[in-house]
């Protein structure tokens, strides 16, 4: 059982009592809700007779259903629009902090809470979404929950959970150059495979991390769900509090010397024990992109797609079923396989430093005319960003559609969706059959800078020809 | 879909039923319910739509949609069954069409958290006796009943000794799988856990 991690120290500070059953009765800091899987925990909640415990930590806004091209009200969608209407009623009600559209401060939940100074070091943060992992960048401990346990939290401000194991996963040396955070959590994954995570929390450390930006630590954290593991966290340092300085929540004058000196001593003790480590040497990794239906299944730009017989029989089965579904050869190089759709945005990668690097791939170049393109924002702030830096006219001179925020092709949840067997470049989190709205749809998973490699020549591409 | 659809409620020891089989691994949970089904204010209309990708696909032959089939209510899975998304609606859809207790080699650990949520236990095998679940189920029906108290699996043919997590076993025995009211018996712990976080002190501007 691990010890003194700062995943122990920040379980063993919100543990509120044992419960009879033998699982622990956790505070939740923050609570995040948007519009899919709130609605039934507050229909819950009426059925309950039950209030909102502690309104005030609890942050909406609205992100899945929202339409990228027209955002004006009623949205054209109808079903869309009486999913806003009832999280902008629940939280009238309920009294709970809304940032709507138009706010300035929308945009995906994982985007938003970090930019708005509300995630914090040593915190623990509950979302009805797999992805809230994403907020483990900062020292919390975060994790996604369904809507009965949205319910509970609304009610109680607590959950019943039973403690995660942990497993630190070291990372030595640094990242080469063309090589991002999302090839290293796509590396990570495909060693590990996309269930060694189950009953963990993953520990990411050593010096590859140390030396990435906070917004690349939130791609890490963000996938730590696509290896299975619910809660992914990096021990906070320098950036991570001079990232939180002046943010809009974010702790002032006395009570920011107050919280720093907290977060400083928040960190896994030297000789703290794990239930579990690994290491691996990030200046290996290259840039990697998935052939398949999990995010596992991925390789690097210049390998074949591994044939059956080099696979373990756990992962053949599975296989099997992506080479079908994908239409791909075992054998087969991953490299120059024609896109019909590339997206940049989601919560792993649609942020501001997101989309510089992907604008400077693009600076100056054109879009392949088979190729559909665009741009999504991951927040109204990150669209503003991109905005006054110009980034929005790169994007459109290139060709690519410039969008409003939102989850957008990701999930698929508005009409921003693939059409039939088309095959998309995409830099969100799950490449699962059927992922990105059509039901024979086919993802490949991959960074923005290599979305904007595959855009420019309408296949897949090494993006480092494009950055020397 | 069954329309005499009621929700479980209180203490569950017993589970007596029809088993489907589902072949595959890291099945996840956009295949158990898709996204555009997540369009929708409550879970009542879940149930007709569960692998509705799938079994278009598969034109009729999805074990979801084969008569034989049309009465079963323990699910047999294989390996990281329900992950990605935390979508409740995944277990409620299965649910809504019938499923009230699943057996695997192993679960992702939301999907698995939302069953316990909402009253499905979710018990595991090793891989040797799934696949021996479903290759009897290949070949005629397989009715188990499943004893919570003594974590057992029986039929005609089989038995096996289920594996559940402890916590999760006691909670469906003692019907305190529904936590909420549990949770609330400690509302001044509750209190008091909040006034001692150091964060709720130096966030005055939060509130």
């Amino acid at each position: 059982m691990s010890q003194d991690t700062l995943f122990d120290k920040v379980w063993d500070l919100h543990k509120v009592s044992s419960l009879p059953g033998g699982s622990d009765q956790i505070f939740i800091g923050l609570h995040l809700i948007h519009e899919v899987t709130s609605p039934q925990a507050f229909g819950a909640l009426k059925d309950k007779k039950l209030k909102v415990k502690f309104p005030d930590r609890t942050v909406a806004t609205v992100d899945h259903i929202v339409p990228t091209d027209n955002q004006s009200r009623p949205f054209k969608d109808n079903l869309a629009e009486q999913m806003i209407e009832k999280l902008e009623k629940n939280c009238l009600e309920h009294k709970i902090r809304f940032f709507n559209i138009g706010s300035g401060n929308q945009g995906i939940v994982h985007v938003v809470a970090p930019e708005l100074g509300l995630t914090q070091p040593g915190m623990t943060i509950a979302c009805g979404d797999s992805h809230t992992s994403t907020h483990g960048a900062f020292g919390s401990i975060a994790f996604g929950i369904g809507t009965s346990q949205v319910r509970d939290v609304l009610a109680t401000q607590t959950l019943a959970m039973n403690k995660l194991k942990v497993r630190q996963i070291w990372c030595d040396n640094k990242l080469s150059k063309g090589v991002y955070a999302k090839d290293l959590v796509l590396h990570i994954i495909n060693k590990l495979g996309v269930k060694a995570g189950v009953g963990f929390a993953y520990e990411f450390a050593g010096p590859a991390i140390h030396e990435l930006s906070m917004e690349e630590r939130m791609t890490i954290c963000n996938m730590s769900i696509e290896g299975g593991a619910r809660c992914g966290y990096i021990n906070p340092d320098e950036k991570t509090f001079s990232y939180i300085k002046n943010k809009l929540y974010a702790p002032k004058n006395e009570h920011w010397d107050r919280a720093l000196r907290w977060w400083e001593s928040l960190k896994s003790d030297e000789n703290s024990i794990y239930d579990d480590i690994i290491k691996l040497d990030a200046s290996k990794v290259e840039p990697t992109v998935t052939w398949g239906i999990t995010p596992g299944q991925s390789i690097s730009i210049n390998q074949q797609i591994p044939l059956l017989d080099e696979l373990s029989p756990n992962d053949k089965l599975v296989a099997e079923e992506a080479y079908e579904y994908m239409s791909f050869k075992p054998g087969q190089l991953i490299k120059d396989t024609p896109i019909d759709v590339c997206f940049i945005g989601s919560c792993t990668n649609g942020r501001i430093s997101d989309l510089r690097v992907a604008a400077k791939v693009l600076k100056g170049k054109k879009v392949s005319k088979n190729v559909k393109a665009f741009a999504v924002p991951g927040s109204e702030k990150v669209a503003t960003e991109a905005k006054q830096e110009g980034l929005d006219q790169i994007f459109k001179d290139s060709g690519f559609q410039w969008r409003e925020p939102g989850c957008s092709m990701c999930l698929a949840m508005n009409s921003d969706k693939l059409i039939g067997n088309q095959v998309s470049a995409s830099s969100s989190n799950r490449n699962f059959k059927g992922r990105q709205g059509s039901p024979s749809g086919r993802t490949l998973l991959m960074s923005p800078a290599m979305v904007a490699a595959a855009a420019i020549n309408g296949k897949v591409s090494d993006v480092r020809e494009f950055i020397n | 879909m069954k329309s005499d659809f009621t929700p479980p409620i209180g203490k569950i020891s017993n589970i007596n039923g029809q088993c489907i089989s589902l072949i595959g691994n890291d099945i996840d949970t956009d295949r158990i319910i898709p996204a555009r089904f997540l369009k929708c204010v409550n879970f009542d209309s879940l149930g007709e739509s569960v692998f509705e990708d799938d079994r278009k696909t598969l034109k009729g032959k999805h074990p979801f949609d084969l008569d034989e089939n049309k009465n079963a209510s323990i699910l047999v899975v294989n390996s990281n069954f329900g992950c990605g998304s935390s979508r409740e609606h995944a277990p409620q859809a299965l649910m809504r069409w019938g499923i009230k207790a699943i057996i695997g080699e192993s679960f992702a650990d939301i999907f698995y958290s939302n069953c316990i949520a909402i009253g499905i236990p979710c018990f595991t095998l090793p891989k040797k006796s799934i696949e021996e679940i479903q290759n009897y189920c290949n070949n005629q029906s397989l009715l188990l009943e499943i004893d919570l108290k003594n974590s057992l699996a029986k039929s005609k043919d089989l038995n096996f000794n289920l594996e559940i997590k402890e916590s999760s076993r006691k909670m469906f025995l003692s019907g305190e799988w529904d936590a909420t009211s549990t949770l609330l018996d400690n509302k001044n712990l509750i209190e008091n856990k909040f006034n001692q976080l150091p964060y709720i002190k130096f966030n005055t501007n939060f509130l």
